[in-house]
């Protein structure tokens, strides 16, 4: 009863939420979000695409026409040309090949080794799970501090003399590596767990009844079926670990002595050193690296899908 | 013959169970340690190997919360000053020799993070969970279209606007401000924030508001009275995604920001060499800093999956 008189006092309202067009709910629902992508993402993007055409320093005074100084595509081809540049993009590969493939190789064990059911288990999985929601660069001080050559634990527990893990330049791409590794396995162990449990039961009944092996059932139904969910998996883990900054930076710092990624090198050129077109062009050529790797994976991942 | 295959069985399952928990362990040995470095007492730190049994002391805390100064050398407080001392000041003198000058940065830091963080999430998930409804509920033209741009805004690196951004704030003036770094990381969360939650809407049948409307309900009230209590779920979840992401966020605060709006990703790193490398106190900030994520992966790990795979997959 009450509510029937509330509504007859709102009836006005009604009518005009009812009569709203297509065009206002895009206007009210929709656009606050596209104009805030907009202003944050696109129109930056555009703007960096513009710089990396010109000679800008951000620390000058802008002097249009001189500061911003359109002088078309030299800074890529000095970045193209440049030795050190393919040097820090081939240590750069180096780092993701390494860690996409030890946390793909160890994520998807660990989830193989969960698909035990036994008591405890939601526990240790969530136990697993703790590194990958933790800031990276706190992540990095604490390894930092794990690492360290004269007290830390790490070479202690492993039985390691005094190993310099974090300053020596032939090393510290390596302690990074193992710290991603340790960080995003369970990120790839998470999706796996999710995939392995989509696979219908029926399937393993069936070679159960064929008296399939254990190696023959994983080969010919598991692997097949979480194909699609492990390339999801490294796109992601591949997109990430190519513009890796913060995890570097919270072990190493970005010294001399810091490992060559690109990402720590766009900061160094841009902040520090203040080229700032020259900055603009690394990152729009990390950006051209990361879509061509990423539409070669989703393509295969479309064809998995058929 | 059949009971030797399940002994053979029940044997390899207890290898199994053995495996993963040692795996586990080895999984947290970085924790464990960071954790039982923040407790040893000050002249315990550097001991190695450390001990494993210790008399724990909340002093490596004491210090990363306040600013100290040396007594000078020799100078010795006689017992009655010692008994006048606070309680930290008590122990960070018996432990340490220094003299307590006023509160530290970390506090303020904190805050900072705190404000940040929540402020942000609040805006993200409104706007986030109206444009979700509108996706979810309404015809848009070319709604394919507008979802994958929201989609790959976020997949657009960080590194490659982070120049223009610079720019931007600079000519803003909204370098080392809070609303600044607020604006910034509710426009990266939002476009996680719309997909998930929509995929959380679609789950609603939308007979349940069609059905209020026929009884009376304007669209807004069907919104919020029936849209809302059933997907509070989900919103929540998304909010505590929003809010670890602009807690942990690294790259865009330690360049945004001095310190006035300093988060503690920014700031904690570089007190190491400040505090003259006081390991108990980057270990006690570490951990101060890494408890709230803790505790909200605790609760978020049903949702984990599907929030890192922005709702494609739903367990």
């Amino acid at each position: 009863m009450f509510r029937r008189i509330k509504d007859k006092n709102i009836r006005d309202d009604q009518i005009v939420y009812h009569s709203l067009r297509d065009s206002s709910i895009i206007r009210l629902f929709v656009l606050p979000v596209i104009i805030l992508l907009v202003a944050i993402n696109v129109f930056p993007l555009f703007w960096s695409l513009i710089l990396s055409f010109s000679n800008y320093s951000a620390k000058m005074v802008t002097e249009w026409g001189k500061n911003p100084e359109m002088v078309g595509g030299v800074n890529y081809s000095k970045i193209l040309t440049d030795p050190d540049m393919w040097y820090k993009f081939i240590t750069t590969a180096k780092y993701v090949v390494l860690s996409v493939s030890g946390e793909m190789i160890l994520g998807f064990g660990l989830a193989l080794l969960l698909q035990l059911k036994f008591k405890g288990r939601e526990l240790i999985t969530t136990f697993l799970i703790l590194p990958m929601t933790m800031s990276p660069v706190i992540v990095g001080l604490m390894w930092k501090l794990f690492y360290d050559p004269n007290w830390g634990m790490f070479n202690f527990l492993l039985g390691l003399g005094k190993i310099d893990w974090i300053s020596d330049p032939s090393r510290n791409l390596y302690s990074v590596v193992i710290v991603d590794i340790w960080m995003w396995t369970p990120f790839v162990m998470l999706l796996s767990i999710a995939g392995l449990s989509a696979i219908p039961k029926y399937l393993y009944e069936a070679a159960e009844i064929d008296r399939a092996s254990w190696w023959s059932k994983f080969r010919r139904i598991t692997l097949p079926m979480v194909y699609p969910i492990l390339l999801v998996a490294l796109i992601f883990r591949t997109m990430e670990a190519f513009k890796i900054f913060d995890l570097p930076m919270g072990i190493t710092g970005r010294g001399a002595m810091a490992p060559q990624l690109i990402a720590m090198h766009l900061y160094n050129v841009s902040f520090v050193t203040w080229k700032t077109s020259y900055g603009s062009a690394i990152g729009y050529i990390i950006l051209i690296v990361i879509i061509a790797i990423t539409s070669i994976f989703i393509k295969y991942l479309n064809k998995a899908k058929q | 013959m059949a009971e030797i295959v399940k002994r053979k069985k029940s044997i390899s399952r207890y290898f199994v169970i053995v495996l993963i928990i040692v795996i586990t362990v080895i999984y947290l040995i970085p924790f464990l340690y960071i954790i039982s470095t923040s407790f040893r007492p000050w002249t315990e730190i550097l001991d190695f190997p450390p001990k494993i049994i210790y008399k724990p002391s909340i002093g490596s805390y004491i210090r990363i919360f306040t600013s100290r100064t040396v007594y000078p050398p020799g100078e010795k407080l006689s017992d009655e000053e010692v008994a006048n001392l606070k309680w930290y000041e008590r122990i960070v003198y018996n432990e340490t020799n220094e003299e307590v000058i006023r509160m530290g940065d970390l506090p303020r830091r904190y805050l900072n993070s705190a404000i940040i963080g929540v402020t942000s999430t609040v805006i993200t998930v409104i706007l986030g969970t109206i444009c979700a409804y509108g996706f979810s509920r309404f015809k848009i033209r070319g709604k394919d279209d507008l979802l994958f741009f929201i989609l790959s805004t976020r997949m657009l690196p960080p590194v490659v606007v982070v120049i223009p951004v610079f720019l931007m704030f600079r000519y803003l003036n909204l370098t080392d401000t809070h609303i600044g770094l607020i604006i910034l990381y509710t426009a990266f969360n939002v476009s996680f924030a719309v997909w998930v939650l929509k995929g959380f809407i679609d789950e609603i049948p939308i007979e349940y508001e069609e059905a209020a409307m026929v009884d009376g309900y304007t669209r807004f009230q069907a919104f919020r009275m029936i849209v809302i209590p059933q997907a509070v779920t989900g919103i929540a979840a998304t909010a505590v995604f929003c809010f670890i992401f602009a807690w942990n966020e690294y790259a865009f605060a330690f360049l945004l920001s001095r310190k006035v709006a300093q988060t503690v990703p920014a700031w904690l790193p570089y007190q190491m060499g400040v505090l003259g490398y006081d390991w108990g106190a980057a270990a006690a900030g570490s951990v101060l800093f890494l408890i709230p994520v803790l505790v909200f992966t605790i609760i978020l790990r049903k949702h984990l999956v599907r929030g890192i795979t922005f709702g494609a997959i739903r367990k």
